[in-house]
């Protein structure tokens, strides 16, 4: 493809965003790999590449410097390195993109913590002939430290290592080995060579060993949605609009969660409640659409329905689910500021929309950035990273990072320059010192994560299978249960370690206190599909019946479970025969409306586009049903 | 109609900005320069505002030399939305006879624009000021940030930036310090077009093609102004349908070959251009990197 190509950044209006960033150090080509995923994708205007080619020409050159499409302010060309982050917009006719282009070099890891503050995925680059390197790897650590949920490992010059499986294997192997201890949900290995194109826009013919996806189909075609926190909702306060007497609302973006209109609510800190009295959303209202709904990332407006003393700062929540509030929190810090940390000055910190007084009350450790290691405790200096414990003057309202990146992250100001000196992400530990539900057990930060000493592989090898989750979807009635309770029997008959989890049984424990709103549901699953990781790390096959009517929540259990080890089986079977057999009568209670959002019924039904297996329970025998699920699962086991 | 995900998310975000300029600044100002960019921001301010109104003053910095429609429509605009609109101009230059024929493009920007910004913005001690840039547009601006940190002078230091996380924006200044704020950074032209067509913003007449009196130069279309005998004098002047990419003095600004003359023809013109926005800037042609040298001095 070439840049006179039709420009695709055409009727994408209805696509979504995905913003990334990308690392890499000075020679690992990514002002190269971005240039050509600008120009193969067709997104480099004319007049630009006219320039470079006049550039080009000047340099007695005949082939055009990719790089230098991405190449940013004069004094940095000059200089041949980029020093700060620069944002880049492109589409497909897939996708909108915001990539947040940091660089990778080692002064600059503050540069590095604000690209990826925002994104969904980094791209980090290696020389496929040097591999990974301490710099690989603090890129790595810095992505999972700012809670970048997936990272895209480009192992590029592939060129120059002779298009070799063998040496891409073995930066796979050691980055694998590496970022266990990362924690990062997911990372994607492509080899390419951004200067030939091969593995970037276009599939190369030079590494048939590699079936995978090139770097922008992944980019395309990425599953995000599920990144958005629904569950816990937070409303921080950030201006009060009371343009008429009759008008008093509280403008603010929803952090996370949703709300309704009448539904109770909780103020901070005054823990005074109300109900919402209305939701506005002037985006939609200005279009004549009225919605009395909001979520995660809606700018709206507020109006409760009792007179209360709310400002900017507060934040309004649910009565059940109340982030922490208190003056005394741990957190992991970089550091930004041009001189070191100070643990005598009162910071302004800022979370949200609240601002305070804060003191760095103790330092427990750095990190050293070039082993990832701890090293002793003394003030950060200019980007260093360590873990500190602060005191404010007043409560915020705050949420473990790694359980609400909305929520969960602040900035220290200079109170005499103004400058913005440091970024931190909340740790869950302490105790609330203010009305409110105390979080309780403490999430591990990132790196402390334990890597066993048995690992999975090694059980599977002594059970001789692998361990695989069996996804039962399903009407309700259409014989999921029945299914699975006996596909467990013949498995286990088959002398495999196996269980079936059911949802019922696991709404009496795990997932006491969830109701059946959509959220509630979703969260259900999301606990679910968690188990069924954990039961199949511990070498446990895991039979799942769930009505589970959404696509986008079955994608997100699979991405939860792991793409090998997913199976999804559709149970189906015609509504009539469903409603007919109605085993607990809750399709008559739907009909009569007792029952609200009823699958089937008064809400729909996603049915499974590509399933592992399809079943009519309807016209096949359970024998035979039996038979076909058990022949899956144990073709899909074998090690 | 519905908007679609992407732009629903762009608007929240700008509706964000807009918001914390209110909370978060003294005196702050909407720049308000007529053009395309211009109306999806007022559209934005009203949003973030609503049901209230514009809590910011609007100004025009105004050189003299832009088109009479964009004077109409400023006005009319001004009316229609119960603006508190300050028009600004550098008298002392104009009275001078700044143009730029006799001081080049670069100086006459530096004089009518930058000049101009910085005395009205010292005039009214305003210590924010909301403008339309994208990072998308030039080169230069893709390292800007959304609030973006002005010196005593109003001027801009790549190294004095403040690094910006997540959506917490730091607005704090000393005396004498100014921010200038973009709430439409992570837009692109095409954007802009989609929101208009589905928000039916009123706009400038000239960015709809009709028949207009032109020079023809290479692929730039230099518009006449029967007013200014400079624009035409001496020069082949035809009749060309075409329209306005984007809007600024009309020295200095081209116009396209085009047959767009309804929003939905302009949305499809935009799937399949191939040349920047800015390409229609004469201004821009003076040196490689003129946009960084003005915005270190001070230009929007």
């Amino acid at each position: 493809m070439s840049a006179a190509a039709p420009h695709p950044t055409s009727s994408n209006a209805h696509l979504s965003i995905l913003r990334f960033s990308t690392a890499g150090s000075v020679d690992d080509g990514k002002s190269t790999l971005i240039g050509r995923l600008l120009h193969d994708s067709g997104n480099v205007y004319e007049d630009h590449l006219a320039a470079l080619e006049a550039n080009a020409k000047k340099a007695g050159s005949t082939r055009v410097s990719l790089a230098l499409l991405t190449d940013g302010l004069k004094a940095e060309r000059e200089q041949g390195i980029t020093i700060d982050v620069a944002y880049r917009y492109f589409a497909t006719p897939r996708r909108r993109f915001i990539l947040a282009d940091s660089p990778g070099h080692v002064q600059y890891t503050r540069n590095m913590a604000t690209g990826a503050s925002t994104v969904d995925l980094t791209i980090i680059l290696v020389d496929a002939r040097t591999g990974v390197i301490e710099q690989t790897k603090r890129h790595a650590f810095i992505a999972a430290l700012l809670g970048v949920p997936r990272i895209v490992l480009a192992v590029n010059k592939m060129d120059l290592a002779d298009y070799s499986q063998d040496r891409f294997d073995e930066i796979v192997a050691d980055f694998t080995e590496f970022s266990a201890k990362l924690g990062v949900r997911e990372i994607k290995f492509i080899p390419v060579s951004a200067l030939e194109g091969d593995n970037v826009v276009e599939r190369s013919g030079k590494m048939p060993w590699y079936g995978g996806e090139t770097v922008l189909e992944h980019l395309e075609s990425v599953y995000i949605a599920g990144d958005q926190n629904l569950v816990d909702f937070r409303f921080p306060v950030q201006y009060v609009l009371n343009p008429t007497q009759d008008f008093r609302g509280y403008a603010g973006t929803v952090s996370s969660g949703v709300i309704r209109a009448g539904e109770e609510v909780v103020v901070l800190p005054s823990m005074k409640r109300s109900t919402v009295k209305a939701i506005v959303v002037p985006g939609r209202e200005m279009r004549g659409e009225k919605r009395q709904e909001a979520s995660s990332r809606d700018a709206i407006v507020i109006q409760l329905s009792d007179q209360l003393d709310i400002s900017r700062g507060d934040m309004i929540v649910r009565p059940k689910n109340v982030p922490r509030a208190t003056t005394q929190f741990d957190a992991m810090m970089v550091w930004l500021g041009d001189t070191p940390m100070d643990t005598a000055t009162r910071y302004i910190i800022r979370h949200s929309t609240r601002e305070a007084k804060a003191l760095i009350s103790n330092i427990d450790y750095r990190i050293d950035i070039h082993t990832l290691g701890r090293i002793e405790a003394a003030p950060l200096v200019p980007n260093e990273i360590g873990r500190v414990s602060m005191s404010t003057t007043t409560p915020l309202f705050l949420d473990p990072y790694q359980k609400n990146r909305a929520t969960g992250n602040f900035i220290l100001i200079d109170p005499v320059t103004f400058l913005t000196v440091s970024a931190g992400m909340v740790i869950d530990r302490g105790r609330s010192d203010a009305p409110g539900v105390d979080q309780g057990e403490e999430t591990d930060h990132n790196l402390h994560h334990e890597a066993a000493l048995v690992t999975t592989a090694e059980r599977e090898a002594r059970i001789g299978r692998k361990a695989v989750t069996i996804w039962m979807t399903g009407l309700s009635g259409s014989g999921k249960s029945t299914l699975a309770k006996a596909v467990e029997r013949t498995l286990f008959n088959d002398q495999l370690p196996v269980f079936f989890l059911d949802g019922d049984n696991l709404r009496t424990g795990l997932n006491k206190g969830l109701g059946f709103t959509r959220e509630d549901r979703s969260e259900n699953l999301r606990r679910a599909a968690e188990v069924a990781k954990l039961m199949n790390q511990a070498g446990v096959t895991v039979i799942c019946a769930f009505i589970s009517p959404y696509a986008e929540e079955r994608k997100r259990c699979r991405q939860i479970v792991g793409e090998e080890r997913f199976l999804e089986v559709h149970v189906s079977a015609p509504i009539e025969v469903c409603e007919k057999r109605d085993p607990h009568g809750l399709y008559a209670k739907a009909r009569k409306g007792e029952i609200k959002n009823f699958t089937g019924v008064s809400d729909p039904y996603e049915v499974p586009e590509d399933p592992a297996l399809r079943i009519d329970t309807s016209t096949a025998s359970l024998e035979r049903s039996v038979e076909e699920v058990v022949a899956l699962a144990l073709s899909r086991s074998a090690l | 109609m519905h908007l679609p995900t992407n732009l629903e998310q762009l608007e929240a975000e700008s509706i964000f900005i807009m918001r914390e300029v209110a909370a978060q600044f003294e005196r702050p100002v909407l720049m308000y320069s007529v053009g395309k960019d211009s109306s999806v921001l007022l559209r934005l301010a009203q949003k973030a505002f609503y049901p209230g109104k514009i809590p910011f003053t609007a100004l025009h910095v105004d050189t003299a030399y832009k088109f009479p429609e964009m004077y109409e429509f400023r006005d009319r605009m001004a009316t229609e939305l119960g603006l508190n609109l300050i028009v600004h101009r550098n008298e002392a230059a104009l009275r001078d006879d700044a143009n730029p024929y006799s001081l080049g493009t670069q100086r006459c920007c530096a004089l009518l624009k930058t000049g101009a910004l910085l005395e009205a913005l010292a005039k009214h001690e305003f210590d924010a000021a909301i403008g339309g840039a994208r990072r998308e547009e030039e080169r230069s601006r893709a390292k800007e940030r959304v609030f973006s940190f002005r010196d005593k002078h109003g001027q801009w230091d790549p190294r004095s930036q403040r690094p910006e996380l997540w959506n917490l924006y730091n607005g704090k200044l000393a005396k004498g310090e100014s921010m200038r704020v973009f709430p439409l950074s992570n837009w692109t032209e095409q954007d802009i077009w989609n929101y208009i067509l589905v928000e039916q913003i009123p706009i400038v007449p000239l960015y709809y093609a009709q028949k207009r009196k032109v020079v023809v130069r290479g692929n730039m279309l230099v518009p006449v102004m029967g007013s200014d005998r400079r624009t035409y004098e001496g020069q082949n002047v035809d009749e060309v349908l075409c329209r306005f990419r984007s809007l600024g003095c009309y020295h200095c600004t081209g116009a396209v070959r085009s047959d767009a003359d309804t929003l939905e023809k302009i949305v499809a013109e935009m799937t399949q251009v191939k040349t920047s926005e800015r390409a229609t800037r004469i201004i821009d042609f003076d040196t490689d990197g003129s946009m960084e040298l003005k915005k270190r001095e001070g230009y929007f």
